[in-house]
């Protein structure tokens, strides 16, 4: 009987098994390169504000301490957006005219809120908690990234979860003194090791790395 | 004394494998002759219809799960564990026997395994298909299921590994791949087979192609034997491993009723009686509708029930045991379990029925003459079909409902929802197993021919 598959359908299974197996791996290493990348992070992305605010001038020009407009980072879960009366405590004063400035003032003369857009997301399921970080020596920058530094904000961290586990599970890598925390310009000293070790002493840092204490 | 021609009958024997009469040639028709038609039978249509509608019931209560979430089951705190679990032991207990009959009678030698290996093999397959389905259901988030298996991921996640549930994972997949292939290796020559005897083109060239360019080679043969061997190999340890580290998931918790060391081997008794069970509860319907009592004799229908009372006399021996160290170890939570909770609780109804139908029900298979017939052994096999659930339903529902905390004591009922599940996937095993009888060689072809041509050759020696 005549065979029904010519020779070359030889050649065709063998290569199968390889262009097979090539391709699982082709496609999970673009799956896996794809949700590391910031396509899907969104990380370095600029976003489209109401008002394009400059940290670097407020941060770095004029030296605005971060809490004057985040408020509640210190005693809440919520850093806190400044409502428009903060903007217009100077702005009632300074560029009284800019027309850049036109939203902020059409905010405060009819007394509706401005939407910013929220550009650090965390999913849902999450409860990251502020305060708890700033208490304990985890300076803004150290998520933030150099918040002074950019004309318009961005971010610079994955926010993925094994990002916050690499501090969670050394915590003394990161840590810096009290005072620093909100010092945009501060740098880890040569002893890091040491001074890390003895600052989750002092703060009694406890790794939380269970699965409870974000996801409640 | 045999004639020396290929078409000689073997000489009649007093309890047959093959019936007399067959030669190389019928029993390649018989076989063959199922596959390649064109005819669908009614009785098929019927049945293959009613097993499609309750697919259908199974995609409506999975869909409905899926929209709800498992809050549609009965499960609830105290017993988080109902019919999800116990569903899944049951068909994966039902799995084994497809394993145990191909692989460890084949390296017993055992030709008794060879005309119903396939289709234990394939039931063992479309239970391990029903099985998977519960444990994924009841994560919630089936599409999440993935995470389960180690890989590398954005969330620093890994597994659990002290978890036994975790085992489970490994257990099952494993089983799951490995009979896979074994039944697939197995079917390479008949596909063969089947290709050069069809007329169709188009059936043709499909089993061509799953026939992977099967010759019948001598370097063929010896490659598939050197392959099937090993699967052979790879599948013994799994027949006893995998309900081992199912029993663990009980086993492992100290929940009374469940820590207990006699777990392990008492499953593994269970899984493989269970087992024989629904190869009976198929392969008497079948052989009866195929006519194929000339290759499923009544001795297979007694070695299997033989098989049956073993395992269940082990089963037997484990309840008792149970009950015996409950009493032993003279631990309030143990006894009160299993004396006053299992025996006498609210759901000892379900404890005597399960004792009825595994332990007193089957002390009819001492008879050969019950061994023998097949509707004594079809009646037995569904009363032990149904023990071994109610097993699985005692020892979760009963341990869980009422433990240490008598304010947190509660009672369990399934929802129609669970019910509906549980009657999808039976739909779902009979309509693979309806479309497996009716595509696939039901028995392997090679191998009866081969039993036919040794027991020749032993008689002509003899």
């Amino acid at each position: 009987m005549a065979q029904l598959f010519n020779r070359r359908w030889n050649y065709y299974a063998k290569a199968s098994i390889v262009v097979g197996g090539l391709s699982v791996v082709a496609v999970l290493g673009a799956l896996g390169a794809y949700f590391r990348s910031p396509l899907y992070t969104r990380q370095n992305e600029f976003v489209d504000q109401p008002v394009q605010f400059t940290h670097e001038h407020h941060v770095a020009g004029l030296g605005i301490d971060c809490r004057y407009c985040h408020f509640s980072v210190e005693k809440s879960a919520f850093a806190g957006i400044p409502p428009t009366k903060v903007c217009m405590n100077c702005h009632s004063q300074v560029w009284t005219q800019a027309p850049i400035l036109e939203p902020i003032r059409e905010s405060y003369r009819t007394d509706k809120p401005i939407k910013w857009v929220r550009v650090h997301r965390l999913a849902d399921y999450v409860y990251f908690n502020h305060s708890a970080h700033i208490n304990k020596g985890i300076g803004c920058a150290e998520c933030h990234g150099p918040v002074d530094r950019m004309p318009l904000i961005f971010q610079t961290a994955s926010l993925q979860m094994q990002w916050c586990l690499e501090c969670h599970r050394n915590p003394e890598k990161f840590v810096r003194p009290k005072d620093k925390v909100f010092d945009m310009t501060y740098t880890k000293p040569a002893d890091q090791a040491k001074l890390g070790k003895q600052l989750v002493q002092e703060l009694h840092i406890q790794s939380k790395v269970s699965c409870t204490v974000c996801h409640r | 004394m045999a004639s020396p021609s290929a078409s000689a009958h073997i000489a009649q024997e007093s309890d047959p494998i093959i019936a007399p009469g067959h030669s190389l040639g019928s029993v390649t028709e018989k076989i063959s002759s199922v596959v390649l038609t064109k005819e669908f039978r009614p009785g098929w249509l019927a049945g293959f219809a009613l097993c499609a509608g309750l697919v259908m019931v199974l995609a409506i209560s999975i869909g409905w799960l899926l929209i709800r979430g498992v809050g549609i089951w009965g499960v609830n705190i105290p017993v988080g564990w109902g019919f999800a679990i116990i569903n899944f032991v049951w068909w994966i207990g039902i799995g084994h026997a497809g394993t145990l009959i191909s692989a460890i009678l084949l390296l017993l030698n055992q030709e008794w395994r060879t005309s119903i290996n396939r289709f234990a093999e394939a039931m063992t397959i479309f239970a391990v298909m029903c099985a998977g389905m519960f444990p994924l259901l009841h994560v919630g988030r089936p599409w999440f299921a993935y995470w389960m298996l180690p890989h590398p991921n954005t969330y620093a996640l890994w597994q659990q590994f002290r978890s036994p549930l975790q085992w489970d994972v490994f257990a099952v997949s494993t089983y799951a791949t490995v009979s896979m292939l074994f039944w697939y290796v197995g079917l390479i020559p008949d596909l063969a087979t089947l290709r050069d005897r069809a007329k169709n083109v188009f059936a043709k060239y499909i089993f061509a192609f799953l026939s992977l360019g099967w010759r019948g080679s001598s370097r063929h043969w010896f490659r598939y034997e050197t392959a099937y061997l090993l699967l052979a190999g790879l599948s013994t340890p799994l027949v006893v491993s995998v309900h081992t580290v199912v029993s663990f998931d009980f086993a492992v918790g100290i929940i009374p009723g469940w820590h207990a060391t006699i777990f392990p081997p008492y499953f593994v008794a269970g899984a493989i009686y269970s087992g024989f069970a629904m190869v009976l509860t198929l392969a008497i319907p079948i052989r009866k509708f195929f006519k194929m009592e000339d290759l499923i004799t009544s001795r297979h229908l007694d070695n299997m029930a033989k098989v049956m009372l073993a395992t269940g006399l082990i089963v037997g021996y484990g309840y008792f045991m149970e009950a015996f160290m409950a009493w032993y170890s003279g631990n309030d939570y143990e006894r009160y379990l299993l004396f006053k909770n299992r025996m006498q609780g609210p759901y000892s109804p379900f404890y005597w029925a399960l004792i009825f139908c595994n332990v007193i029900a089957i002390q009819a298979l001492w008879s050969k003459k019950v061994r023998r017939s097949p509707v004594a052994l079809f009646i037995l096999s569904i009363i032990v079909n149904i023990g071994m659930w109610l097993e699985r339903f005692v020892i979760v529902v009963t341990s869980l409902h009422a433990d240490f905390l008598p304010s947190s004591w509660g009672m369990y009922y399934p929802t129609i929802w669970d019910v509906a599940l549980y009657l999808g996937t039976i739909g779902f095993f009979l309509m693979m197993m309806f479309l497996f009888v009716r595509f696939v060689p039901m028995i392997s072809i090679f191998e009866v021919r081969m039993l036919l041509e040794q027991k020749k050759e032993k008689e002509a020696a003899s």
